[in-house]
């Protein structure tokens, strides 16, 4: 054993505890209520399809949540072809 | 076509969820597509196990019920390219997983990876029963004691009955997964025996993880002790156990407490 490996030993009861305030704090806050990123989600989703056709396969969603700050991050492609206004098309 | 692994036991805290995920990571590490599915509806944890508690956006249930797309809930491992998370849902209750969906979501996982593993509930009620139901092989976690004994047996009996295998007349391949260990009180004799769990359930071993302090450290930095901390007791135990159930003819050797052999051996010079 390693003197590493002592010091791991010593510290993954802090990060677990860091961890565990991280997560709880999160589901705390979203218990009983739509959370947070899904009504970013919906509504930015909303706003793009009044302007472009995209399909659900083209949207990838991630976040990361951190302690005093999370990203959200929507990547979404956005096929040249259907770039066309809806008003247009329909 | 991948195939379906369902880590199963009846009995709650045996160490499926430990187990999903170091089994997965160490067939992950192989370069096989590895997808871990958390059937834990309402009490997941394999996010937390994995790391991944963070990253979570959509479910197994936002899948089902066509919120997100499958691509969309699947989280990559931080560390291992290979290696996937289909989170299961906190809030939503139980009844919101279906057979239909769970169908479609498997077949579909079976397309684009090498192996599935599913994370049963504990218990053998609906949610565990549709853990098991898509299964080509099962992991029966047990521990050394009388009620994770006789809880595996009630499961088997499940895996041979309500299976979609069992049911069309298919095999079902099951191995035993000891897990929790202690050399020292299998010494003492106060552990059932390796012999007896497999005398009594006569299902093959696929391997004893002895009990280690590492699997705790593994689960507070939340990653599976395969990745960790490769070269411990435990994780070379679910190392070797993932050859196995890749095909590799590797023995089993039970584990023996060193402490007791050395102080046999002290004691015999000392007298
Ligand atoms: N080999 C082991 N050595 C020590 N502790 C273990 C081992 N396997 C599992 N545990 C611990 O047992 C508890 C239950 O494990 P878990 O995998 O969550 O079980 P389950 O999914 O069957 O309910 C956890 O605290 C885990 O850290
Ligand atoms: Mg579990």
């Amino acid at each position: 054993m390693s003197i590493l490996d002592l010091f791991k030993r010593r510290t993954s009861a802090p990060v677990a505890r860091e961890r565990l305030q991280v997560l709880l704090a999160y589901e705390r806050r979203s218990r009983g209520q739509p959370d947070l990123v899904s009504v970013l989600r919906e509504e930015i989703l909303a706003v793009i399809a009044k302007h472009v056709q995209i399909d659900q396969d083209y949207i990838q969603v991630s976040m990361d949540r951190g302690e005093t700050m999370s990203t959200l991050e929507i990547d979404i492609q956005i096929p040249n072809k259907s770039a066309v206004p809806l008003a247009m098309a329909g | 076509m991948g195939k379906v692994v369902v880590v199963t036991s009846g009995k709650g805290g045996v160490g499926k969820t430990t187990s999903t995920a170091a089994l997965g990571a160490a067939v992950a590490k192989t370069g096989k597509r590895v997808a871990l599915v958390d059937f834990d509806v309402g009490l997941r944890n394999l996010d937390l196990i994995m790391g991944a508690e963070r990253r979570v956006v959509f479910d197994l249930v936002n899948v089902i019920q066509g919120t997100a797309k499958l691509s969309q809930a699947l989280i990559r491992d931080k560390r291992l390219e290979t290696l996937y998370l289909l989170p299961a849902s906190q809030t939503r209750d139980k009844d919101a997983l279906t057979e239909e969906g769970v169908a479609e979501v498997i077949a579909r996982l079976r397309q684009v990876f090498d192996y599935v593993f599913c994370d049963s509930p504990a218990g053998i009620e609906r949610g565990a029963q549709l853990a098991m139901r898509f299964a080509d092989e099962a992991v029966i976690v047990t521990n050394p004691e009388v009620s994770s004994v006789r809880d595996s047996d009630r499961i088997i009996g499940l895996l041979d009955a309500r299976t979609m295998r069992a049911e069309q007349g298919e095999h079902i391949a099951k191995h035993v997964l000891v897990t929790r260990y202690d050399a020292a009180r299998a010494a003492r004799g106060e552990m059932l025996s390796i012999d007896d769990v497999l005398e009594i359930l006569s299902v093959p071993l696929l391997g004893i993880i002895p009990e280690s302090q590492d699997v705790l450290r593994a689960s507070n930095l939340g990653a599976p002790v395969t990745l960790s901390e490769p070269t411990n007791a435990a994780a070379k135990a679910y190392l070797e156990a993932a050859r196995r159930l890749e095909g590799e003819d590797l023995p089993v050797i039970v584990p023996f407490e060193r402490k007791g052999f050395l102080d046999r051996l002290l004691g015999r010079r000392a007298a």
